[in-house]
């Protein structure tokens, strides 16, 4: 038998698995099996792909190399920066197949059909390599630069001039097939294009941004694919471009915008918008009072956000929740699909803390039975409890779905100040009459309330 | 031509198979799916080792895209494992 057709009978039985495991990721019962297999998956890929490789010494080097740097990084890594640590790895596979599309420039593929992917293939990996590096520097907070600063614009100009140079090489490719200068612009400029795709998208929206990256490493490979002919890089491409593209509609679909208005158009109403001033007064609370109010709840609504992860409350929460169970309060967790910088990063960072999935709610579950709610608890949350989503038609946010906290009968706002959220929204809740402000940082505010628990 | 033709249609049916396997995932598996997804993705590893290496230009690209594409897939695979295992059901 030739050597050809044994890899290709076992690239098929490896896109089973792959097939296999990523449909057991997607439960929570099977998840860790999944994960599993599709490592198997790989692992055969990897090794059968070594049958027939020019120079297996370099290439075992290499993987020694990147198994250490990965692994070391994976184990080192604290939970609370998965975000940026998932834009990085994201990263790293864009600049995998957009060093091999260069690569197989210089094979000089023999038709054209293989210039135009090899072109499209170099301009999705370079994207998503250096896209998902400038997500990286956002998410660890390593660069803030302003939507309206003049170096965020030029890169967006950037951007859209490697778009238009990707297209016009697609029907130029014909007449300069062998121009390596033109083929070197592309390089270029798709790198730097790959920094304007996402510099301007603002910190709310990473979610977004971050399942997109997802999206378009794996079809990068997938192309990669096409490219080599190969058909488990097709597959396995193709499935995580596939799950990419279906966290970023959930995600999309939780803030009511569409893909486009996240990517090119951003929150700019908000700020034209005319937002009504007369908002009244707020009535601030303090520790003991709260502890008060919590202790006679029978039922306790925890709504989580970007805040609790910033202060790195998860564990004090953890021991409130725990406390308030153990005095025969019953508690649930109110979790937004967006709250956060990344999909599901709130059921992440509770896990963490050991709170058991199955107390983890999402909006639909919780919103029906909220007037039952004694007390909603909101955790450095902002935009996703903002009542003029529901309320206020002329509201930028007008239309999200949102957890309805003002619907129960007392809400704790947990906040450091009174700045508004992300979406640059004043936010109604606050002023509410059931509403009470606890002004501090939330690690604090709430290991307050849990030792006064404890005396 | 029509190895094209047929890669494609292979590729058609994985991106609506892919789309069919996980329309309804729980929320609380979001980050350890995207974080899953994105360890397959460096099955770019396997083009890698594909590449050919007729000129030093060209070892060095297969020797960054194969080191690069191992963070991804080592990285990728240790960390999900890590995270799931902290989901846990009391």
């Amino acid at each position: 038998m030739e050597i050809s057709l044994i890899q290709n009978i076992v690239y098929i039985f490896s896109s089973i698995l792959f097939i296999t495991g990523i449909k057991m990721l997607g439960k929570e019962d099977t998840a860790v099996k999944g994960n599993f297999l599709s490592a198997i998956a790989m692992f055969v890929a990897v090794l059968v792909t070594f049958i027939n490789i020019s120079n297996p010494l370099i290439l075992i080097a290499g993987i020694g190399l990147g198994a250490f740097i990965g692994s070391l990084i994976a184990l080192k890594v604290k939970m609370t920066s998965i975000p940026e640590m998932v834009a990085l790895f994201n990263g790293f596979g864009g600049l995998a197949t957009f060093l091999i599309a260069w690569s197989e420039f210089n094979s000089t593929p023999d038709n054209l059909f293989q210039y135009i992917l090899v072109m499209t293939t170099v301009y999705v990996g370079g994207i998503t390599f250096t896209g998902s590096l400038v997500a990286y520097a956002k998410l660890s907070e390593k660069i803030q630069i302003a939507k309206t600063s003049i170096i965020t614009k030029l890169f967006t100009t950037i951007f859209y001039i490697s778009l238009a140079f990707l297209l016009y090489s697609a029907i130029l490719t014909p007449l300069v097939v062998t121009n390596f200068e033109f083929f070197t612009v592309l390089l270029i400029l798709t790198l730097l294009g790959g920094i304007g795709f996402v510099l301007p998208i603002g910190g709310g929206d990473m979610p977004v941004v971050i399942s997109l990256l997802n999206s378009l490493s794996g079809i990068a490979a997938a192309f990669a694919g096409l490219i080599l002919l190969n058909n488990v890089l097709i597959v396995a491409g193709s499935l995580v471009g596939a799950s990419g593209l279906i966290l970023t509609i959930i995600m999309a679909k939780a803030m009511n915008r569409s893909i486009s208005n996240i990517l090119f158009v951003g929150y700019a109403s908000a700020t034209s918008s005319k937002i009504s001033e007369e908002q009244g007064e707020v009535n601030p609370i303090n520790v003991s009072d709260a502890y008060l109010i919590l202790e006679n709840a029978s039922s306790v609504l925890i709504v989580p956000g970007y805040g609790m992860a910033v202060a790195q409350a998860q564990h004090v929460v953890r021991e409130l929740g725990e406390l308030l169970e153990e005095n025969g309060t019953e508690v649930k967790y109110g979790i937004h699909p967006v709250a956060g910088r990344m999909p599901g990063h709130m059921n992440v960072l509770l896990a963490e803390a050991n709170v058991s999935y199955d107390v983890l709610a999402e909006p639909d579950d919780v919103n029906p039975s909220m007037d039952s709610v004694d007390v909603a608890v909101v955790i450095g949350a902002n935009d996703v409890v903002n009542p003029s989503a529901t309320e206020e038609p002329g509201s930028p946010i007008y239309g999200m779905p949102i957890i309805e906290v003002h619907n129960a009968k007392t809400v704790f706002v947990l906040k450091r100040s009174m700045s508004s959220g992300f979406a640059g929204v004043q936010n109604t809740l606050f002023f509410k009459q059931n509403t009470r402000m606890l002004f501090g940082d939330a690690k604090e505010s709430i290991g307050g309330v849990v030792s006064e628990f404890k005396d | 031509m029509e190895t094209y033709i047929l890669l494609g249609f292979v590729l058609i049916l994985s991106i609506y198979l892919g789309l069919e396997l996980i329309s309804k995932v729980p929320s609380t598996l979001h980050t350890p799916l995207m974080s899953g997804a994105n360890a397959i993705s460096g099955i770019a590893l396997v083009g890698a080792l594909l590449l050919t290496a007729d000129s030093q230009l060209q070892t060095a690209l297969a020797f960054l895209a194969v080191t690069f594409a191992s963070i991804n897939v080592f990285g990728g695979y240790l960390v999900t494992n890590r995270m799931l295992k902290m989901f846990k059901k009391k």
